[in-house]
């Protein structure tokens, strides 16, 4: 692997802008004639917009325009739209209400976009916005799911009686049902799955600059995948034709799957530049992105798992409600129906499953993907249920899942997805020893005795990653491939630019890539760079999102460095005279194997630019692209234990100790890999016992609208973590890899309310804070309060 | 945040007049409370008086038991304190748990006891500490001084310009924080000295920081944190929010104490 190499430690190139304050974000970005945008903001849940006057705010200091949603459909710019079609078990397709980037008629969550308000400077714009006058006539508001399905709910969109978006089946309903009348023993539980915000530490932005004399126009913005984005609001939203739209997602700080998505903002700031005939920025603050930013998860499931005498699974049934806010995200029906009731198999050989899947809209922000995206809702359900069979049936949870593993591959599941490869006993292995496991009675028995509630709980997740074949995403729905591309450009001197579709927000690439690059080449990192994220440098690239930029984008480079590597040796074997055959690369040379002649990279780069002496026939140049499709998913997996201990006296949790052992194919970078496990962990512990998003349920107001009230992890509400790697390498990539950035968040969850139930012997909802323990340990125990 | 006219005043008597040429002025310390809420267009004063500048109001000195606290002290200051935490650490270990490193060296102790937050901490310390609030033109008692949320018996334009107390014999102070803003959701300090056994409640009650007298009397037959168990405390004046309902802050008052008494020893 070589110091720089597959499997370094190398220390993160991009660091040192990070670390020193040197990062440059779309609000860093300064164009000549800047001004800025402030957008007018529903204040009610849900309201009729009867009238909308913009003069005072127009005659206000600094104010070059105020624009409202009229004005923007006449201008022909088209609604936003979900790019997955689901169709319901009745064969009619999802039914899409119009969201428009400014509300015209009525405004559906507090926080929906009415007007946006250009000025010299930010304080002027939210000055003038202040004075606009919106009459609006409020409507009922429905928040939760499951009111918003009930008879004579508020009706949010003409184009889906009664809220219902799609009522959609995966598996065999009669199969299963049969199991679970047939079988020995059923567990029954009901599963919430609480709705997050995104919260990363950049908040969205959008620059549009309009150039008139060209008639072309360019966005700077918070993107995951920037050509996505061009390609979306050019084909659907009517801005300009991809030609004449350049996006730029320059340094992005962090997404977790809320900047995937094309939000109003980005669109009328386009649009709203053309108009005002000046560049315009404008960047959420703190609130704004807790008002407007995609939710992610909010699932509420009823389940049943049926056992055979022998504890076998032989049947799961799944019926799950998915609140989708007022809007289709883009992505939003994909997340409840492909990325989470596929994986309902788990690591379990279970013979028939059923899931039903009804979405709806409420009166709250979309939601849509967040770090996991309907594979966290997956492994919640199935190891919540395991976990309390195992209880039911009164074995070890360790026991319930290794009877049940599956253990040839490759597995084809009842539920589309057929795993490659895996090893889910070596995982649960390694982390149970890690853990002590056994040794956890005494450690129990040893807080017992300082008046702790100890507890002890497993997960056994399993997820889809390397997102994906595109034939087979098509033929499920999906509006767009999901392949990568790559291409490798080997400069005159020997130096290398990879241009890659993949985006950066914080994973890492200009590193890991770059590593692949230098162990293939073995040139020096150093001369290797990374260039992403704007579609007038790189070709169409579909960005990073579900663990994908490893396994298909860092294979798209192999593919393009497979093309290089071969005209390379055909020029070194032209100018030394050798057989292409005989042409090997070793630490920066290419030398003809078994003898002592040698070409220095960089002098087969220079050859194949002064091209004085190409072998016949050769184009001069080096620079190769490929596009990668992959053939299928990833599927890492892995076992995560948590053991906690319990306050009786306030309900606190602490975490004693956490252990992840993760399978996630081959390695690039093990640090940057631990990082994101680390980040992926703190995520789930959040979920797991302090985040909620919460609305009055009247009102429809948003209550955790900062960080007074939406509480995030801090550094003194982690514990140290033990990691650990089990390696079964990808058989359906080159390099091998699974993907490693979402597993943190996906298997922690359940690992903790296991061990957090294990610890007072109740079932309780997340987030597990030391108000809901307490409570649920009062009425478990009412006379055992603070005495 | 609005337009608003910044003045620094380098001293208490400069600060008073210039905070009251201006009808919609105010007095700006570590601005923790007011800088952010003026981001947030909640607050929209005309002038700010910058106190951060008025040597008399800074520092901390002890004489004996007798503690001055300048209004100016950071928390930082007052957390790390030497020559305070061999008299009273408790307010040490208080000013310690405020908010975040940021915040404690930017965020003053006159500032906290003029704002009065329900979910504060200093106000606990005050008022168990039977401490003095000393402004421009009086001594105000602590029992006197504090007037339910956000409400103080300072006068308009008054200003705080140091906090005195004799140090106790003992002190502890216990706080739950909340999960999302670590202020208090409930915190209590108690305290043993001259005026007796006196428990002050932070966090938790719907009409600001209150003295919880049934512990006082139970500590008072006996100083013990097991004493506090057979209390009971009353739900029915505690707050209500998302994070806590009054039965669980009631709870954690008993708990808190209990803890406070403890570390008080």
């Amino acid at each position: 692997m070589g110091m720089e190499g597959i499997g370094a430690r190398v220390a993160r190139k991009e660091d040192k802008r990070f670390l020193t304050g040197k990062g440059r974000y779309t609000d860093d970005m300064v164009v000549p004639g800047m001004k800025y945008a402030y957008f007018v903001r529903s204040p009610h849940a849900h309201a009729k917009i009867t009238g909308i006057n913009v003069s005072a705010a127009k005659a206000m200091p600094g104010v070059i325009d105020v624009l409202d949603g009229k004005q923007l459909q006449a201008d022909g710019i088209g609604n936003l739209i979900c790019g997955w079609m689901i169709h319901s078990k009745d064969g009619s397709p999802m039914k899409m209400g119009a969201w428009r980037p400014l509300a015209v008629d009525t405004v559906r969550y507090v926080g929906d976009a009415v007007a946006i308000v250009v000025a010299n400077s930010v304080a002027e714009a939210r000055d003038a916005a202040e004075v606009v006058t919106v009459d609006y006539e409020e409507l009922p508001a429905v928040i939760t799911s499951v009111a918003a399905l009930e008879a004579g709910a508020p009706q949010i969109h003409p184009e889906a009686p009664g809220n219902l978006i799609f009522d959609w089946q995966i598996g065999d309903g009669a199969a299963t049902d049969k199991a679970i009348a047939e079988a020995a023993h059923v567990t029954e539980i009901e599963i919430l799955n609480n709705r997050l915000s995104p919260n990363p530490m950049e908040p969205r932005a959008a620059l549009g600059v309009y150039d008139e004399a060209e008639d072309h126009y360019t966005c700077y913005t918070t993107s995951q995948n920037p050509h996505v984005a061009r390609l979306v609001m050019s084909a659907f939203y009517n801005v300009a034709p991809e030609n004449k739209l350049r996006v730029i997602a320059p340094d992005v700080g962090g997404g977790f799957g809320s900047k995937i998505y094309i939000y109003p903002e980005e669109i009328v700031c386009l649009w709203a530049s053309k108009k005002t005939g000046v560049p315009v920025k404008w960047t959420s603050d703190r609130t704004e992105a807790f008002l407007t930013d995609a939710h992610g998860r909010d699932h509420v499931s009823k389940v049943k798992m049926a056992f055979d005498k022998d504890h076998r699974i032989i049947g799961l049934k799944v019926d799950t409600i998915a609140n989708l806010g007022a809007y289709m995200s883009l992505f939003s029906s994909a997340v409840p129906t492909y990325l989470y009731a596929t994986l309902l198999s788990g690591q379990y050989a279970i013979p028939a499953i059923h899931a039903n899947v009804r979405t709806v809209y409420t009166n709250t922000v979309p939601v849509d993907a967040y770090r996991g995206a309907g594979r966290p809702e997956a492994t919640y359900l199935l190891e919540r249920t395991m976990e309390v069979a195992a209880r039911e049936l009164g074995v070890s949870p360790a026991e319930l899942r290794r009877k049940n593993f599956i253990r040839s591959f490759p597995y084809q599941t009842p539920v589309i997805m057929n795993y490659d490869a895996g090893d889910y006993e070596a995982s649960l292995s390694a982390a149970m020893s890690a853990a002590d496991w056994d040794g956890f009675a005494a450690r129990r028995a040893e807080a017992e005795g300082r008046g702790k509630k100890r507890g002890i709980g497993m997960s056994c997740y399993i997820e889809a990653c390397g997102i994906a074949p595109s034939q087979a995403v098509g033929s499920l729905g999906a509006g767009v491939g999901l392949w990568e591309s790559a291409e490798v450009r080997v400069n005159a001197v020997g130096t290398i630019e990879v241009l890659t579709g993949s985006h950066s927000h914080g994973q890492g690439h200009e590193t890991t890539f770059a590593q692949l690059v230098a162990d293939r080449l073995g040139v020096p990192l150093a001369s290797v760079n990374i260039v992403h994220g704007d579609t007038d440098k790189v070709q169409m690239g579909m960005g990073t999102y579900g663990s994908r930029s490893g396994a298909v984008g860092m294979s798209a480079i192999v593919k393009a460095l497979d093309k290089v590597e071969m005209k390379a040796k055909k020029i070194a074997a032209h100018l030394m005279e050798a057989d292409e055959s005989d042409i090997v690369i070793e630490n920066g040379a290419l030398k003809v194997a078994g003898t002592d002649k040698t070409l220095p990279w960089f002098q087969m780069a220079l050859a194949a630019y002064t091209a004085h002496n190409l072998p016949a026939g050769m184009e001069p140049g080096l620079k190769e692209t490929a596009f990668y499709d992959p053939s299928n998913f990833t599927f890492p997996a892995g076992c995560y234990i948590a053991e906690v201990e319990i306050d009786p006296d306030t309900g606190k949790t602490e975490i004693i100790q956490f252990v992840a052992a993760d399978d996630f194919g081959n390695i690039i970078n093990p640090m940057i890999v631990e990082g994101q496990v680390h980040g992926g962990l703190a995520q789930g512990i959040g979920q797991a016992l302090l985040e909620e998003v919460r609305y009055d349920e009247t009102s429809g107001q948003l209550l955790t609208a900062s960080y007074m009230d939406y509480a995030m992890p801090r550094a003194d509400d982690l514990p140290s973590f033990k990691l650990s790697h089990q390696n079964t390498p990808c058989p359906s990539n080159p390099l091998g890899i699974k993907g490693c950035g979402e597993a943190g968040a996906i298997g922690s969850p359940p690992a903790l309310i296991n061990a957090i139930t294990d610890a007072i012997g109740v079932e309780i909802t997340m987030p597990a804070t030391p108000l809901k323990v307490w409570q649920a340990l009062q009425a478990a125990q009412p006379r055992m309060a603070a005495e | 945040m609005y337009d608003t006219n910044y003045h620094r005043a380098s001293s208490v008597e400069e600060a008073v007049k210039l905070r009251s040429s201006q009808d919609e002025a105010r007095y700006l310390s570590g601005g923790m409370t007011l800088i952010a809420t003026m981001k947030q267009r909640l607050a929209a004063p005309s002038d700010l008086v910058d106190l951060r500048h008025v040597a008399s109001m800074k520092g901390i000195s002890v004489e004996g038991r007798k503690v001055r606290i300048g209004a100016g002290t950071t928390h930082a200051e007052v957390a790390s304190s030497s020559a305070l935490k061999s008299v009273c650490p408790a307010i040490c270990h208080l000013a310690g748990m405020i908010g975040d490193p940021h915040v404690r060296h930017m965020g003053t102790i006159g500032g906290s006891v003029a704002n009065n937050d329900p979910a504060a901490d200093y106000p606990s310390a005050v008022l168990a500490l039977n401490a003095t609030v000393v402004t421009d033109r009086r001594e105000i008692v602590a029992d006197d001084y504090f007037q339910g949320m956000f409400d103080t018996a300072l006068e308009e334009g008054e200003l705080i310009t140091a906090i005195t107390f004799e140090a106790p014999e003992k002190a502890g102070y216990a706080k739950f924080p909340n999960p999302a803003s670590r202020y208090a959701l409930t915190g209590v300090f108690v305290a043993k000295g001259a005026s007796g056994v006196r428990v002050a409640v932070t966090g938790a009650g719907s009409n600001g920081v209150f003295r919880a007298t049934d512990i006082e009397i139970a500590l008072s037959a006996s100083w013990s944190s097991d004493f506090v168990a057979s209390v009971a405390v009353d739900a029915g004046q505690l707050m209500e929010d998302m994070h806590a309902t009054p039965e669980y802050r009631a709870n954690l008052v008993k708990v808190m104490a209990k803890r406070a008494v403890a570390m008080a020893g």
